[in-house]
C-alpha cells in the first residue's frame, strides 16, 4: 500500500466546466482515451466541487449490493470534511494507463475489480488521503485569499473558518482558486477517529432512493443509441460444437437481421472469450431476437463428457480417494502421529455445483467502432472486460471505454467476462452497438459454478484428549479449471486456503486434494472455497466434539488457544490471529446464551469462520417439527476491523445469512448426459421470504484495527452452524448438502 | 388494442404473444420492472394490472385490451410514497434488483391487508431476493403499514 501511495503521488487538479475544483490522484497522461474524453466539466477521479459547493465523489467500484459505493465515498467525504446529505456520488469508469514501460495497462489510481472482499481494504489508505488532500487544497486557496497561515484555518462540514478574524468560506467559494494550486507533495494529516462524523456512523445505502423508484440503472436497463438486441443459442451440453446452421426460419421472422456464428472452447482448453458455441441472433427488439431464437434449428456435435452425471461424479470421487492425493499442505508427521493416536474420528461431508443465479441475468452492450470500442456492462472487473476486448479485436485498450452499471448481483459470476466477449464479437460482425441479453435458462445452463466436493476429515486426539493430528482430504471439480496460463499447482492449491481451520494450530497436519473430471465450467462463488471447506471443518468439529464428549465451543476454543497473534498468511499477505477468531465465537455464543437449555425441539449450533480478512460467528437456533425446519434465531458476532458502516455491516451479515440458508436448504445443480438439468427457478429453488429467519442478532467487534471486508465473510460459517444446530434438536447429521428433503424421513 | 400504462393510454399493434414486460421497457422504456426468470417465479417484473400485481413477464399482450397497468414509475412523483419511504428508512436494499417488483407486490398486499403479521407476509409474498433483504423486507412492510394508517 505505501509503495502505490510514492509511486503514484502526482495529484491531478482540473477546473471544471462551471469553475470548480476537480480533482483526481494521478490523472495525467496515458489514462484511456475514453477516460480522458470525458474529463472536461465530469468529474475527477474522486472529488468535484462546484463554484455553488455541491460536492460530487466518484465511486470507482462495482456496486452489487455490497454497499460499497456507500463506503468508499464515505471514506472521502470524511478527510474531505463535507456534510454527507449533501454528498452526490457518481459511479466512474474504468481508468486504467499505460504502464511505465508502455507495455501493457495499469490501473490510473484505484484496482476497480470488485472480489475477495477486498474493495474496503484498498480504498481505507486511497480514498482518506484523496479526500484530506482535497481538503488541504481548498484551505490553502482560503488561506491566500486571506493572507492568513494554513494552519490558523478549520474546517467543518464543507465551511472553511479562519476563527481569529471570524470569516468563512465555503468550499464551493474557493473551489476555482483550488483548482490553480499545486497540491503538496506530503501526505496530508488524516483525522483520528475520535473526530469522525461519517465514518463509523450507521449509513443508509445512497442509491435507495433511485432504486426504490426505479431510477438506478443496472446493466440490462442501459441503452446505446441504433443499439440491436441478441440472445444466443448455446451449446446444449458441454463443449458442444455447432454442426450445422439453418437459420431460414429465424431471419423469416420480422425484425432480425443478422444470424452469427460463435465458436466455443474445446474440451479442455482455456476459456478465453465465450464460455460455449453458440449462434446469435439479432435483431432490431429484444422480443424479436427471442422469437428469431424459438425459430433457429442447429446440429451440435455429440458432448464429450456425454456421460457425466452428478450420481457417476459421487462415485468417481469416492474411488480416487481410496487412492493418493496430491498433499497440498503438510506440517509435522501425520501419518504418524495418527497411529500413536489414542482416538480417532473420521467423517465424510459433500456439496454440490450451485449457481451464481444473479437476478439480474447476465448482458453486455458493446459496441466496436472506427475509433475504439465502447462496452457496458454490469461487471466486477471492468479490467477484464477492457482485456478481452483487447484480445478478442486488437483494438488498444487506451480505446477501450468501459463504462459500469450498477450489478443486480455478482457473487462471483460477474468476475468473469465471457458475455462481455459476446457482446464484442457480435458487434464486430454487424458493426452496430450490440447488446446481448441472457434469460434464467442461459444462465442456470452456462454458469461458472461453485465446484462440487467430497471432503474426508480425520483427526486424532492424545490421552488427554488434545488434537494432535488432523487431516483434511479434499475430491473436488476445482475452481481454477481451464484458467488461461493456470498453472498445475494453482489448480490443485486453489480448492484449499492455507489459513482454513485448523491450519496452524494442529502440530501434524495434512491437506490431501484429488482433482475430479467434470465438463461443468467452474469458477469462484461468493467466498469461493471457504463456503465448502467451513461446512466441511465445522461440522466435523462439532461431529468430533460429541463423540468425544466435550462441548464444541470449548472443544474449539481449546484448538485456538489463547495466544493473540498475527500468523501471516503466506499467499496474500493477510494475517489469521487465532485470538479474534476465538472473540468472535464466544461473543456470538454469549450472546446467544450458549449452554442455556433450549425449549423442546430446539437446538442450537454454533460455527466461526476466517474468510480472507474477517472474522464471523454464527449461533443458530432452530425448531424441526414434523421435518419442517425453522431458524428461530441467529446471533452473529464479527470482526472486520473498524466498521466503515456498520448499517452496511449488517446488512452484509443479514444477506449473507439469507444466501447460505437458500443454499443449504435446496440449492443444487446437477448433471446429466454432460448437460446441466436445471433451467429456472421453478427447479433451482432459491429461500423466499417465508425461509428466512425470524430473528437475527447482529454484534460487530469494537476494533482499533483497519477496516476489512464484510461481503463473504458471514457466509461460510452459517451452513455448518444451521446444520450443528439441526443435529442438536433432532440428532440428525446433515453430511450432505443441500439439506433438501433429509429431515422428512 | 388499447390499454393504460400510469393513467396514459397507449395503442399496440405488436406480437399479441410479446408479454407486457417487454413493452413497459423496450417501447415505453419503464425501466423499474425487471427481467428475471421469464417463467413467473421471481416477481422482479411486478406491476399492477387492474389493481392487481401481476407478473409482467408472463402476461401476453394479448390479455390486456383495456387494462390499467400501474408500474413503480406511477407510485410516487418523488420516492414519497409510504412503501417507498419505508424501504429507504429501514435500509432494504442492497443490489436493488428485486426491490421495485416487492415494492409492487407490498403495496398490493397492504391495500388487501392494511395491517399483515409476520405470518401474512410470510405467505403473501413470494419475490425472490438473491441478496437475502428479506429480514428489512418484513420491518419494512410493518413500517409501511404504520406510516399509511397514519395517513403520512
Amino acid at each position: 500500500m505505501d509503495t502505490m501511495l510514492t509511486r503514484r503521488r502526482a495529484i491531478q487538479i482540473g477546473a471544471t466546466a462551471t469553475g470548480g475544483l476537480a480533482l483526481g490522484i494521478a490523472f495525467s497522461g496515458g489514462e484511456s482515451d475514453a477516460a480522458r474524453g470525458k474529463e472536461g466539466g465530469k468529474i475527477g477521479l474522486y472529488v468535484r466541487i462546484e463554484p455553488d459547493s455541491r460536492v460530487t465523489i466518484g465511486a470507482p467500484s462495482a456496486e452489487m449490493g455490497q454497499g460499497i459505493n456507500t463506503a468508499l465515498p464515505m471514506m472521502v467525504a470524511e478527510e474531505l470534511d463535507v456534510d454527507w446529505a449533501q454528498v452526490a456520488i457518481e459511479q466512474m469508469p474504468l481508468m486504467i494507463k499505460k504502464s511505465d514501460d508502455g507495455q501493457s495497462y495499469t490501473w490510473v489510481h484505484f484496482p476497480q475489480g470488485a472480489g475477495g472482499s477486498n474493495s474496503i481494504i484498498s480504498g481505507w489508505p486511497l480514498l482518506r488521503e484523496a479526500g484530506a488532500r482535497a481538503r488541504r487544497l481548498l484551505v490553502m486557496a482560503a488561506a491566500a485569499r486571506w493572507k492568513v497561515p494554513a494552519g490558523e484555518c478549520i474546517t467543518s462540514a464543507g465551511v472553511i473558518s479562519h476563527t481569529k478574524s471570524k470569516r468563512t468560506l465555503r468550499y464551493g467559494d474557493v473551489a476555482a482558486e483550488a483548482a490553480t494550486l499545486t497540491d503538496p507533495a506530503e501526505a496530508p494529516k488524516l483525522k483520528s477517529r475520535n473526530d469522525y462524523r461519517i465514518l463509523g456512523k450507521p449509513t443508509r445505502n445512497a442509491q435507495s432512493l433511485a432504486i426504490v423508484t426505479g431510477r438506478e440503472e443496472f446493466g440490462v436497463d442501459a441503452e446505446m443509441p441504433g443499439m440491436l438486441h441478441a440472445v444466443i443459442a448455446r451449446a446444449p451440453a458441454f463443449d458442444v460444437q455447432i454442426q450445422a446452421v439453418d437459420d431460414a426460419a429465424a431471419r423469416a421472422v420480422k425484425g432480425v437481421k443478422h444470424v452469427v456464428r460463435l465458436d466455443g472452447p474445446k474440451a479442455d482448453e482455456p476459456y478465453t472469450t465465450v464460455i460455449a458455441a453458440g449462434v446469435a441472433v439479432v435483431a432490431d427488439t429484444l422480443w424479436a431476437a427471442m422469437k428469431g431464437r424459438e425459430a433457429l434449428k442447429v446440429t451440435w456435435s455429440t458432448s464429450p463428457w456425454a456421460n457425466e452425471t452428478t450420481e457417476g461424479s459421487r462415485a468417481e470421487a469416492v474411488r480416487m480417494m481410496r487412492g493418493r492425493g496430491q498433499i497440498v499442505n503438510n506440517e509435522g508427521d501425520f501419518d504418524g502421529a495418527i497411529k500413536k493416536a489414542a482416538r480417532v474420528v473420521e467423517h465424510v461431508y459433500e456439496v454440490p455445483y450451485v449457481s451464481h443465479a444473479t437476478l439480474e441475468p447476465q448482458n453486455c452492450i458493446a459496441h466496436v467502432h472506427a475509433n475504439g470500442i465502447d462496452i457496458v456492462a454490469p461487471t466486477q472487473t471492468p479490467g477484464r472486460a477492457s482485456r478481452v476486448a483487447n484480445a478478442i479485436t486488437g483494438v488498444d485498450r487506451g480505446k477501450i471505454a468501459v463504462k459500469m452499471t450498477r450489478l443486480g448481483g455478482g457473487f462471483g459470476r460477474r468476475l468473469e467476462v465471457d458475455y462481455v466477449a459476446e457482446a464484442v464479437l457480435i458487434s464486430r460482425e454487424v458493426k452496430a452497438p450490440v447488446r446481448v441479453f441472457w434469460t434464467r435458462e442461459d444462465d442456470l445452463a452456462h454458469d461458472f459454478y461453485r465446484p462440487d466436493g467430497r471432503h474426508h476429515m480425520i483427526l486424532g486426539v492424545d490421552e488427554a484428549g488434545k488434537v494432535i493430528a488432523w487431516k483434511h482430504r479434499l475430491a473436488s471439480a476445482g475452481k481454477n479449471n481451464r484458467r488461461e496460463g493456470v498453472k498445475p499447482e494453482e489448480i490443485w492449491q486453489a480448492d484449499f486456503y492455507e489459513m482454513d481451520f485448523p491450519g496452524k494450530l494442529v502440530p501434524n497436519f495434512q491437506r490431501e486434494y484429488f482433482l475430479l473430471p467434470s465438463g461443468a465450467p467452474r469458477r469462484s462463488w461468493r467466498a469461493p472455497g471457504h463456503t465448502a471447506n467451513a461446512f466441511a471443518i465445522h461440522s466435523f468439529l462439532d461431529e468430533a466434539a460429541r463423540e468425544l464428549g466435550k462441548d464444541p465451543l470449548a472443544f474449539q476454543l481449546e484448538i485456538l488457544g489463547t495466544e493473540d497473534r498475527d500468523i501471516p498468511w503466506e499467499s496474500d499477505g493477510a494475517v489469521f490471529n487465532p485470538a479474534r477468531l476465538a472473540g468472535v465465537l464466544k461473543l456470538a455464543a454469549e450472546r446467544a446464551g450458549w449452554g442455556a437449555p433450549v425449549p423442546a425441539g430446539r437446538g442450537r449450533g454454533i460455527a466461526g469462520h476466517f474468510t480472507f480478512s474477517s472474522y464471523c460467528a454464527h449461533v443458530v437456533e432452530v425448531s424441526v417439527v414434523n421435518g419442517k425446519l425453522t431458524v428461530e434465531r441467529v446471533v452473529t458476532a464479527i470482526d472486520c476491523g473498524f466498521a466503515v458502516n456498520p448499517l452496511g455491516v449488517r446488512a452484509q451479515v443479514e444477506g449473507g445469512i439469507n444466501d447460505a440458508l437458500s443454499v443449504a436448504l435446496a440449492q443444487e445443480i446437477t448433471v446429466k448426459n454432460g448437460a446441466v438439468v436445471e433451467r429456472n427457478f421453478d427447479t433451482y429453488r432459491m429461500m423466499r421470504i417465508d425461509g428466512s429467519p425470524k430473528a437475527i442478532d447482529v454484534h460487530i467487534v469494537d476494533s482499533p484495527r483497519d477496516p476489512t471486508g464484510v461481503g463473504e465473510p458471514p457466509v461460510p460459517p452459517f451452513a455448518p452452524a444451521l446444520c450443528n444446530a439441526i443435529f442438536a434438536a433432532t440428532g440428525k447429521r446433515i453430511r450432505r448438502l443441500p439439506i433438501g428433503d433429509q429431515l422428512s424421513l | 388494442m388499447k390499454l393504460s400504462v400510469n393513467g396514459v393510454s397507449r395503442d399496440y399493434h405488436g406480437d399479441p404473444d410479446m408479454p407486457l414486460l417487454w413493452f413497459l421497457r423496450e417501447d415505453l422504456k419503464l425501466k423499474g420492472a425487471k427481467p428475471g426468470c421469464l417463467i413467473a417465479q421471481c416477481g422482479a417484473c411486478t406491476v399492477h394490472v387492474n389493481g392487481e400485481a401481476m407478473r409482467s413477464c408472463s402476461l401476453p399482450m394479448s390479455t390486456l385490451a383495456d387494462a390499467r397497468v400501474e408500474t413503480v414509475e406511477a407510485l410516487s412523483k418523488d420516492g414519497l410514497h409510504p412503501v417507498q419511504r419505508a424501504w429507504i428508512e429501514e435500509d432494504v436494499a442492497q443490489c436493488g434488483y428485486c426491490q421495485t417488483g416487492q415494492i409492487m407486490a407490498v403495496v398490493a398486499l397492504l391495500k388487501a391487508n392494511p395491517k399483515p403479521t409476520d405470518t401474512d407476509i410470510d405467505e403473501a409474498l413470494s419475490n425472490l431476493c438473491r441478496c437475502g433483504t428479506y429480514n428489512r423486507i418484513r420491518k419494512a412492510v410493518h413500517r409501511a403499514a404504520v406510516l399509511m394508517a397514519e395517513g403520512k
